[in-house]
């Protein structure tokens, strides 16, 4: 690398860009993989969510509140918690409780509940006259959720992605702390543990680089699918 | 008097209907207990203000409300009976358009126009296309197919709004307030649109407003309902020339303020008797008020009047000051040639 000498002078106790390297890969793969099941299983939950409350079209007032009470217990467990509590769980599920297959269960139910909630949100923002006159052409509830809800929600929808996937940066760092790699795990290790600050530095500004593209990505879906 | 359709078979029937809503624990009425038949082909106006209980009524005709007593038909099939499967395919046969037209925002209008297709079950994309074709040109859109509802003006949304209940052929078209977010002119225009599908497609139209000049250009029959009730009900021409409750008259002086106006005008100090003079169809246009007055030597002035249209129907209605020594055989003359009389009050 040409310009090693650089990066060496400016960040002298990082020998091993190789491992910051893997470390990003890593931060990535948890993230990419949590977040396609927090929406697999967030959207689902958010539009049970939303059908089953009062006055809606399957009001469930039973089912709603154990739903919602279920959601609210796991958004009020701060995650480091949620993910030491849960290692036994994890370790049922994925054989581990380390690396990043011992993240992906933590980080996905303490993310998924978030996100259903944002889906429940933005389900709510469409229309009672949509859905009303859906109804009155004979459409069944299934064929109201994929056809008009979740078209009609999209953008808010999609906000709520990236909010999400926002949000599980920061868990993917807090989890580095125990043990599930990453660049959490770098920054804890080297620059906490052992005092590399420039470790810190380096983890922090790679940290605030993929939120601000996580943003900006966001954005742009979210202004494509709002155009309208 | 005018000829009047025969009586058609009804396609919707409403047997001791009442609905009440249930609101904190307590049961409000919004509609009492009535029965009406609406009949195969003809536009129906339910006119009211607001609160009267319109949209409830036009809502139970698709089951959107559920009627707390009585049964609901729509042709031969009582709703209320149906589960749910069958309910929805019902419904399929049923259009209906909004106030606030209630379109997918987030779809063109060409797939808003396919939308109760695909619900229906079509898969047939080259069916869908021709299908949205021949919609969309009958009600003139065809140059904004792949435009979002967002880029339409108000009257177009609602045409895309009518596409879109025409769809899946439906032998009932329901409009809740379908032009009261509309200008006069575009007003105008959809209903003359929802007038020409009545025609030529057949379709039997339900429509709500709480303007009496809707009722009047489009409808054939009308019930005017006031605090759940209805209070009035019969052809437009009847109610309309001749208003007997005093919710009617309200609405028809709202659509004729100059007269409402004349009515009020001071005629303590004009000679004879006031009276009011309405004339349909062809009477309209026969000069039998000057032939009887010549004949009768009565004295005639004009204090009031208008010619207009019910739908297709001419009429004419004039107030008039009548005064000599055979009046009474002018009015007998008159009314021998089909014009109705009414004093007025002075
Ligand atoms: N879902 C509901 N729950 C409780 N009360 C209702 C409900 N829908 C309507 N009502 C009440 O029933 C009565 C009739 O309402 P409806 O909507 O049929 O009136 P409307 O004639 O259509 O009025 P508008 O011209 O304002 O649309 C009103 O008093 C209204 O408050
Ligand atoms: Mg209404």
């Amino acid at each position: 690398m040409s310009d090693a000498p650089l990066l060496h002078t400016l960040f002298p106790n990082i020998d091993d860009w190789g491992e910051l390297g893997r470390a990003c890969v890593d931060t990535l793969l948890m993230l990419g993989g949590s977040l396609l099941l927090t929406v697999a299983i967030g959207l689902p939950l958010g539009v049970l969510l939303y059908l089953t409350a009062r006055g809606q079209l399957r009001a469930m007032p039973k089912l709603y509140g154990l739903t919602a009470l279920v959601v609210n217990v796991l958004r009020s467990v701060p995650f480091i918690i949620l993910m030491i509590v849960l290692m036994p769980v994890t370790y049922v599920l994925v054989g581990t409780k380390l690396g990043i297959r011992g993240a992906i269960p933590p980080l996905v139910i303490g993310a998924a509940p978030f996100f259903a909630r944002l889906v429940e949100t933005a389900l709510r923002e469409v229309q009672p006259g949509v859905i009303e006159a859906a109804q009155a052409m004979g459409a069944s509830t299934w064929q109201i959720v994929r056809r008009v809800l979740l078209p009609e929600a999209r953008a808010g929808i999609a906000s709520g992605i990236t909010v999400t996937a926002i949000a599980l940066v920061g868990y993917t760092a807090m989890g580095g702390a125990i043990g599930s790699g990453g660049l959490g795990d770098l920054a804890y290790r080297y620059g906490y543990l052992s005092y590399k600050s420039d470790y810190m530095v380096v983890t922090v500004v790679l940290l605030i680089v993929l939120v601000q593209a996580l943003q900006a990505i966001g954005d742009r879906v979210v202004a494509r699918l709002s155009r309208h | 008097m005018a000829s009047r359709p025969q009586p058609r078979s009804p396609v919707i029937r409403f047997i001791d209907v009442h609905k009440s809503y249930r609101v904190d624990g307590r049961d409000i009425p919004a509609l009492q207990s009535f029965s009406l038949d609406i009949a195969d082909g003809e536009v129906f106006g339910i006119i009211g203000h607001s609160g009267a209980g319109k949209s409830t009524l036009l809502r139970l005709v698709n089951l959107l409300e559920r009627p707390s007593g009585g049964r609901v038909l729509v042709g031969d099939t009582d709703l209320t009976a149906l589960d749910d499967a069958a309910l929805r395919a019902q419904r399929q046969r049923i259009g209906m358009i909004f106030q606030h037209f209630n379109l997918l925002g987030s779809q063109t209008v060409a797939e808003n126009v396919a939308f109760p297709l695909r619900l229906a079950g079509e898969r047939d994309a080259a069916k869908i296309r021709t299908r949205v074709d021949e919609l969309l040109a009958r009600v003139g859109l065809q140059a904004h197919a792949g435009k979002y509802p967002s880029q339409l003006s108000g009257g177009q949304k609602q045409r895309v709004g009518i596409a879109r209940a025409l769809a899946n052929r439906p032998s009932i078209l329901l409009c809740d307030e379908a032009t009261s977010a509309l200008d006069p002119q575009t007003t105008g225009d959809v209903l003359e649109l929802l007038a020409e599908i009545n025609r030529e497609l057949k379709l039997t139209i339900v429509l709500i407003t709480h303007e009496m000049d809707v009722v009047r250009r489009v409808c054939d029959r009308v019930a005017v309902l006031d605090a759940g009730r209805i209070v009035e009900l019969g052809t437009v021409a009847d109610v309309f020339l001749h208003p007997r409750h005093p919710t009617t008259r309200r609405f028809v002086e709202e659509a004729l303020p100059e007269e409402a106006a004349a009515e009020q005008a001071p005629y303590a100090h004009v000679p004879g008797r006031i009276l009011r003079l309405s004339f349909r169809g062809a009477a309209t246009w026969t000069p039998t008020l000057s032939r009887v007055m010549r004949e009768t030597g009565v004295d005639f002035n004009i204090l009031a009047g208008r010619i207009d249209r019910i739908k297709q129907l001419p009429y004419g209605q004039l107030t008039l000051a009548l005064d000599g020594a055979n009046v009474d055989a002018a009015l007998h003359a008159l009314r021998a040639a089909g014009i109705e009389i009414e004093e007025v009050a002075r």
